[in-house]
């Protein structure tokens, strides 16, 4: 549908039971991710990145206690599709996730090749023969010499196996990709690599990616817009040039003043404080008890506010007329 | 500190600890008797660390950095070479003066979960050690454990003297590794990757911690890290470590601004500060991974990866140190 966006999320909820009380992870999130786009979802851990994720996956644990919202994929409403059409039409076919750790959970015994034509002889129910040929396609698009096919995970390197992970992910050619914090455990040259890659997939094919991470410096190597989260909720969602030069809202600002950088004579300050407990997270504005611009109204949850075209922040102070 | 003033000290106290021609390597068997070779992690390493100074060893992982840090604290016996320490070597010790030894150097490693045992709460994590150096008195036990707990500002102590490691988030578990480090008040730290296992949101919190601390007790700091965007805040020197080896070393501004290697270079090419046009161009990265230290190139290390090689001596010889800049060390046939 021409001008509706790959994917648009609105007023996205996913909570979980627990043994203490209802955890709030995701509560009200919307953004959007245009064709051919890369988004990055950042947020320090613990704020619902993964659980966004598993969300727009519909991978739910059982003790989820509420699950709702709106997920249009080409603005066509996929939230009330039962389980089995979700698998059919949208689940590794046209959104697909590489998931936090997933390097590490290659099956051991399994070549890695066989592991990779996995979700096309299973989802597609592909001959062996013609997943092979397009499995050795999609390695070499991430980078993987065909030879290592026939590898087993231990023989490859943690950059290789981050490579194979994706090429999974990639071998069903979805619209979408989701990775989950796929290089924070990788050394700085085997991350340049990674990064690489993904700028060249996303050109080559086309394909929009989210990126999911609490690495603000890596998240720059391919970010075209930023949806920052925090305790369960976007706090700022911009394009990525406005939000790494010109943060609006006062946790954006303090996140990137907490940014280690190479050529920077002063210390990067870190943020006081911790993210509330999301079991029972405080009425008003999450973030105020860490909040040094912090005034009357925030004791009442913000709403979020649209700053010219392309911005929208969940503060008071950006409230039309706000003056604290 | 001030230069002229660290400087000073330096003459006069010569260095606290230093390392020569070290290697420490590991025979790898299989089936547990067929020998198959060594594992060269720390193969062939030479500094000297002076008294009251902050270092950086900087290298990704594999490198040999682990290792390195575990012979210095005499945890592995180097193959060959020797640590000095205070003018002695560490071989030559005996079982007293080894015990002695440990008191005067503390360790921070990596995964403090991993080094806090889960049974015991932190008033005996942090007695234990001085228990076993010989601090009898109960009372005086429980105050060094108090005022080491104020040194890494968990403070008041009397809300974590009876936590448990599970109790604590990770930020503060790494604090009672430091507290713990602290306890023997040692002349020297080594920390190994102290916040790699941390949230990116307290990295920057605890190594200030560990800097404010060492420059207030003039103690001597060995960071270990794979993390160059904080090293200028966080050390005064750099060693670059690749495939078992010491390949750079600098001050820290001066390795920063006119890296020589092109090991290092490519390390620093490849590090984003956050900015926006990062998305537009690739990064230049070196071909291939860091080689297998059981069978380490010859001649440079870096060589099969090297875009700079020079055929027939950086795939033959190996490149000693050369001084390249006022103090700046480089093994790299570049700078012959
Ligand atoms: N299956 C689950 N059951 C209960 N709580 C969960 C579950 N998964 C995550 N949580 C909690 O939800 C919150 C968000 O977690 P997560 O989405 O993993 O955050 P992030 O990926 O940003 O670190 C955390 O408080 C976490 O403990
Ligand atoms: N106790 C050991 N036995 C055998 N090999 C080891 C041992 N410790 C480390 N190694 C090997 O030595 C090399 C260097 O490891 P390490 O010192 O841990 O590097 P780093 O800390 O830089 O990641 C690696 O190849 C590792 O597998
Ligand atoms: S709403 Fe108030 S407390 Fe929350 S971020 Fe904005 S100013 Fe700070
Ligand atoms: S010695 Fe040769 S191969 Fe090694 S880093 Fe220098 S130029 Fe490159
Ligand atoms: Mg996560
Ligand atoms: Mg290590």
């Amino acid at each position: 549908m021409a001008g509706e966006p790959l994917l648009r999320v609105e007023d996205l909820r996913l909570h979980y039971r627990s043994g203490n009380g209802v955890v709030r992870a995701l509560d009200g999130v919307s953004f959007d991710v245009r064709r051919n786009e890369a988004l990055v979802v950042l947020g320090e851990s613990g704020c619902g990145k993964s659980t966004l994720a598993k969300a727009l996956m519909r991978l739910l644990p059982r003790n989820v206690q509420h699950f709702s919202g709106s997920l249009l994929v080409d603005g066509v409403e996929t939230m009330d599709y039962p389980e089995e059409r979700f698998r059919r039409e949208v689940r590794w076919v046209r959104i697909s996730m590489v998931m936090q750790a997933a390097m590490n959970a290659l099956n051991p015994v399994i070549r890695v090749g066989e592991q990779v034509a996995e979700p096309l002889r299973v989802h597609r129910g592909w001959s062996a023969r013609r997943a092979r040929e397009r499995t050795a396609e999609v390695f070499g698009l991430v980078g993987i010499s065909a030879d290592f096919l026939q590898r087993y995970p231990f023989e490859l390197s943690g950059g290789m196996r981050q490579r194979a992970v994706l090429a999974m992910a990639l071998v069903t050619e979805p619209d979408l990709v989701i990775m989950d914090e796929p290089t924070s455990a990788l050394d700085v040259l085997t991350q340049a690599g990674i990064m690489n890659a993904l700028k060249r997939i996303k050109q080559e094919l086309g394909t929009s990616f989210i990126l999911i991470t609490h690495d603000v410096s890596t998240s720059s190597e391919i970010a075209e817009r930023v949806a920052l989260m925090y305790a369960g909720q976007l706090v700022e969602f911009a394009d990525a040039r406005d939000f790494f030069r010109e943060p609006a809202h006062p946790y954006s600002k303090l996140l990137m003043a907490s940014v280690p950088r190479l050529h920077q004579k002063e210390t990067p300050v870190h943020i006081p404080g911790q993210p509330p407990n999301l079991l029972n997270p405080p009425e008003g504005c999450r973030f105020a008890e860490r909040c040094p611009s912090r005034f009357d109204r925030c004791d009442r949850d913000p709403e979020t506010f649209r700053i010219g075209e392309r911005r929208t922040v969940r503060c008071w102070l950006h409230a039309p007329g706000a003056r604290p | 500190m001030n230069a002229p003033a660290r400087d000073a000290r330096r003459s006069a106290a010569g260095p606290v600890l230093s390392a020569r021609d070290l290697h420490t390597w590991f025979e790898l068997r299989q089936w547990g008797f067929l020998r198959v070779g060594s594992v060269r992690a720390v193969d062939g390493v030479n500094f000297e660390l002076q008294a009251g100074e902050a270092v950086a060893f900087v290298g990704e992982s594999g490198c040999g950095k682990s290792s390195l840090a575990r012979t210095l604290l005499g945890l592995h016996q180097p193959t060959r070479g020797e640590v000095v320490f205070e003018g002695r070597s560490l071989g030559t010790l005996n079982a007293t003066e080894r015990k002695a030894y440990l008191a005067r150097v503390g360790f921070v490693q990596q995964d403090p979960y991993g080094a806090l045992p889960p049974f015991m709460d932190v008033r005996r994590i942090l007695h234990e050690p001085l228990i076993v150096h010989g601090v009898r008195n109960r009372a005086e036990r429980e105050q060094r454990a108090r005022e080491a707990l104020e040194e890494v500002r968990l403070s008041p102590p009397d809300d974590f003297l009876s936590k448990f490691p599970h109790m604590l988030s990770g930020g503060q578990q790494q604090r009672v590794v430091i507290a713990r480090a602290l306890i023997l008040r040692p002349a020297m730290i080594i920390a190994d990757e102290p916040v790699s296992m941390l949230d990116a949101s307290v990295r920057v919190e605890i190594l200030q911690l560990l800097r404010n601390i060492q420059t207030e007790h003039g103690l001597t700091l060995a960071f270990i890290t794979h993390d160059l965007s904080t090293v200028r805040h966080f050390a005064e020197r750099i060693f670059v470590m690749y495939a078992g080896r010491i390949v750079e070393q600098a001050e820290v501004n001066e390795l920063l601004n006119h890296p020589q290697h092109p090991y290092t270079q490519a390390l620093l090419a490849a590090i984003s500060d956050p900015d926006p046009d990062n998305a537009l161009h690739l990064r230049e990265v070196p071909p291939g991974e860091p080689p297998s230290l059981l069978k380490p190139p010859a001649g440079c290390r870096f060589h099969p990866r090297c875009n700079r090689m020079i055929a027939g001596t950086c795939d033959r010889d190996d490149p000693p140190d050369f001084e390249t800049r006022n103090g700046h060390l480089t093994a790299c046939w570049l700078y012959r």
